[in-house]
């Protein structure tokens, strides 16, 4: 019976060998370890806090050091409101973030422009920058962060990685 | 053809000389470092452009608005009632706080603010209280986690969860709770809160303890924050400081003594008060005031009317239909309460023309709201006066001459949120 | 000392150009006429009646009245716990008054948010630039005919505006009208 799986384990059959793809494996690498790099902006920012803080771990997901510097960090969690002003800043550093990377829009602000319809708000900041997931909530609670963390962690899990490491080396030579 | 390049090598003499020139140079240069408003320890989007003569600060010129939403402009759109969440995220780490600021605002311009029941009053003093223990405990966290102490982050943070608790089962949101109303409360305690709170202010107090330990008397927190950014008097007064700021700067106002609302002057308190005015100052002043909140607390507990569950069914709002929504069952079933329900909730209440401002002591300061009204159910003009906005205006004049490091920690010590100061 | 001896006090010292103090919700209201000696007039508040601490300094836009603008005082004092509100009116022509940052020191970014939204020049301030929309946005947002949803900008390379979509609304009561009727929640236009 043949069965889809990422990984084939056992241990009558091939001993202590695991066999798998090379993209399931580069994709659970990856997906358990995504540095965040909080653009904490507003009240969300303090959710954030508390979801990297004791009670609601995220550091159990892999994502524990929270990387202020874009050049080190995997996913840009963009918590709070983004106004005009804060617009330029905040697409200069996701250009500097390095590839791979993800962008999770927190809470109401962040997706929308939130309750605030306003001269001075940006309208959702996947008007500049593109967004993964989109997390509802004012302030969303620490759970459905992580929830957004996981979803990001089965995209990720679906990414076709070779054929993309293929073709940036077939593009180089 | 790579061509060939002589490579002069002179002698020692020589290239002294030379570096001493280049040296003379660049001495007199001072470098422009943008602390940017993506920062770790800007505790929010402030942007700072310092000035530096190596690693000294010689100019600092703060630069604000990365968060400015437009809330005054929004309250002219709006209906009192439906300002409230706006007010929420002023001050995003006391929101209850903020509600309550909001509130009597509001009270004062309909004339009533005597009139709120006792009920009502003692548990929207528990509330500021509560919101004032949690915004010190994370403003404490902050600043000692961008010291490099991350403990105590972890260990503030985790008080926090418990006030989450307590605002969650009081209002139905951790955070952003919106839980007063123009003329009372949304809606009455739940009948186990008090319980709840004893048991929160008795657990608090050893945690607190442990803090304490952690940081006033050790060595490193006292070697950075002794003796720094000292602010006198007289410019605490000119700059328009408040809270916490002014009085580690010596100067003994507190709008809950000086210009008392609510039953604050049933309760029992002391006003900590610093003596040199620089940033260990303030830390103690917030540590303190965080002890005799739990005192407040603890006296609210056993005062207030109706005790736990209400048995004696306390009114926790104002009984007026044309300011106050009507119970449920009466606008179902009367047709002067459903009149008074649907003028309420499209139009507001209609408050007399004039102007208010009344100020409340709030965490980070004294959070004002001056209201302009015409007439009818939406401010003509709304001012925030908030407390950040004030206390960051001392920054060109605290920041010169001291090390960029010291920078860090003036900030944390100001203990400033940017969604108040931006609006 | 109650507040509104210092009221007489002020109104004794700079005769006609201070109304007659006016009380609402137990606070004391001054009007000012003639809005280029509010400095004086802060001075002598500050030194001679005591009132050290400036809480606020607000601007309220009189849409479709003349004087167009009116800049509110909050004045305190530390000692004696006494409240005052000095209020003045600038015409729109002018849209100018002195600073009074000699007097108190807050009221320099007090000043520049005033001059941000609501585009009144404050002569004698030494750095009177915008403080919350970033430098070089052409428009005065809290003007009463600056419609909420804001207005296109474009500053290459510092920041970009576009409209807020508002959908119509929002459907608010008017503010100040004579009867509920007048007060119906309708379209808030700028004209109207």
């Amino acid at each position: 019976m043949r069965t889809n799986t990422e990984m084939g384990y056992d241990s009558k059959i091939e001993g202590d060998v695991i066999v798998t793809r090379v993209d399931a494996a580069l994709n659970w690498f990856r997906k358990n370890s995504v540095w965040p790099m909080p653009m904490g902006l507003a009240c969300c920012a303090i959710e954030l806090m508390a979801v990297g803080a004791s009670r609601f771990d995220i550091s159990r997901f892999g994502s524990e050091v929270m990387r202020f510097s874009p050049r080190q960090a995997d996913c840009m969690i963009v918590a709070g409101t983004v106004t005009y002003k804060m617009a330029m800043c905040v697409k200069r550093i996701y250009d500097q973030m390095p590839e791979p990377r993800w962008v999770i829009a927190m809470g109401a602000c962040a997706s929308t422009g939130g309750m605030y319809r306003s001269y001075a708000v940006l309208q959702g900041v996947d008007n500049i920058i593109p967004v993964d997931v989109y997390v509802s909530g004012c302030p969303p609670r620490p759970e459905a962060v992580l929830d957004a963390l996981m979803k990001l962690q089965d995209k990720i899990g679906q990414l076709p990685v070779l054929n993309e490491l293929t073709a940036v080396a077939a593009l180089k030579s | 053809m790579a061509t060939v390049q002589d490579i002069e090598i002179r002698d020692s003499a020589a290239r002294a000389a030379q570096a001493a020139d280049e040296l003379q140079d660049s001495v007199g240069e001072k470098m422009v470092l943008n602390m940017g408003p993506s920062h770790p320890a800007t505790h929010g989007v402030l942007r700072i452009v310092l000035e530096l003569d190596g690693e000294i600060v010689t100019k600092a010129d703060p630069d604000i608005g990365y968060l400015h939403r437009g809330d005054e402009k929004i309250a002219e759109n709006m209906t009192y009632t439906q300002f409230i969440p706006y007010t929420d995220r002023l001050d995003y780490l006391a929101p209850l706080a903020n509600n309550v600021a909001y509130a009597l605002a509001v009270e004062k311009l309909l004339g009533i603010e005597k009139d709120l029941p006792p009920r009502c009053q003692y548990i929207r003093v528990m509330c500021a209280e509560l919101a004032r223990i949690s915004a010190h405990l994370l403003g404490l966290g902050a600043f000692a986690m961008d010291m490099g102490a991350v403990t105590v982050f972890l260990l503030t943070f985790t008080e926090r969860e418990k006030i989450y608790n307590l605002a969650e089962s009081i209002s139905g949101a951790r955070f952003t709770t919106s839980y007063t109303r123009i003329g009372g409360v949304m809606r009455d305690l739940p009948p186990t809160w008090l319980d709840q709170c004893q048991k929160f202010c008795e657990e608090f107090i050893p945690a607190l303890n442990e803090v304490e330990v952690l940081l006033t008397r050790n060595r490193i927190w006292v070697d950075r924050v002794r003796n720094l950014a000292v602010i006198s008097k007289a410019d605490a007064i000119d700059y328009g400081l408040s809270g916490p700021n002014l009085r580690g700067s010596g100067v003994e106002w507190d709008l809950r003594k000086q210009q008392p609302y609510l039953c604050y002057p049933d309760l029992e308190f002391d006003i900590p008060t610093g003596s040199v005015g620089d940033c260990y100052d303030r830390y103690l002043v917030r540590m303190e005031e965080m002890r005799q909140s739990v005192r407040i607390l603890l006296q609210c507990i056993k005062k207030i009317p109706g005790g736990a569950d209400n048995k004696t069914k306390e009114p926790v709002n104002f009984a007026d239909g044309k300011i106050f929504l009507p119970p449920k069952e009466k606008v179902m079933s009367k047709m002067e309460e459903l009149i008074h329900q649907f003028i309420l909730v499209t139009q507001g209440m209609n408050c007399p023309p004039g102007e208010v401002y009344f100020g409340h002591e709030n965490p980070k300061g004294e959070l004002g709201f001056y209201l302009n009204s015409r007439g009818g159910g939406t401010p003509y003009r709304m001012k925030i006066r908030s407390p950040s906005f004030v206390n960051l205006s001392i920054i060109p004049k605290i920041f010169p001459g001291c090390l960029i490091s010291d920078t860090v920690a003036i900030l944390g010590s100001l203990d400033f949120v940017m969604g108040e100061c931006d609006r | 000392m109650p507040p509104l001896e210092f009221a007489q006090k002020l109104k004794t010292k700079f005769g006609p150009v201070i109304s007659e103090p006016a009380e609402f919700r137990g606070e004391i209201t001054l009007h000012l006429s003639d809005a280029g000696r509010i400095a004086e007039v802060c001075e002598f508040a500050k030194n001679q009646l005591g009132f050290d601490y400036l809480v606020d300094v607000s601007s309220v836009d009189n849409y479709g009245d003349d004087p167009r603008w009116t800049v509110i005082y909050h004045l305190r004092s530390l000692k004696h716990g006494g409240e005052l509100r000095l209020k003045t009116d600038v015409s729109e022509e002018k849209s100018e008054l002195p600073t009074v940052l000699t007097v108190w020191k807050t009221a320099n970014w007090h000043e520049r948010e005033i001059y941000d939204m609501m585009g009144i020049r404050f002569s004698g301030h030494p750095d009177l630039r915008r403080i919350l929309m970033w430098e070089g946005y052409p428009y005065f947002p809290l003007r009463k005919d600056f419609p909420l949803a804001g207005k296109p900008t474009d500053l290459p390379g510092v920041a970009f505006a576009k409209p807020a979509p508002l959908e119509g609304g929002p459907f608010v009561t008017v503010a100040g009208g004579k009867d509920a009727i007048q007060r119906e929640p309708r379209v808030r236009t700028p004209e109207g």
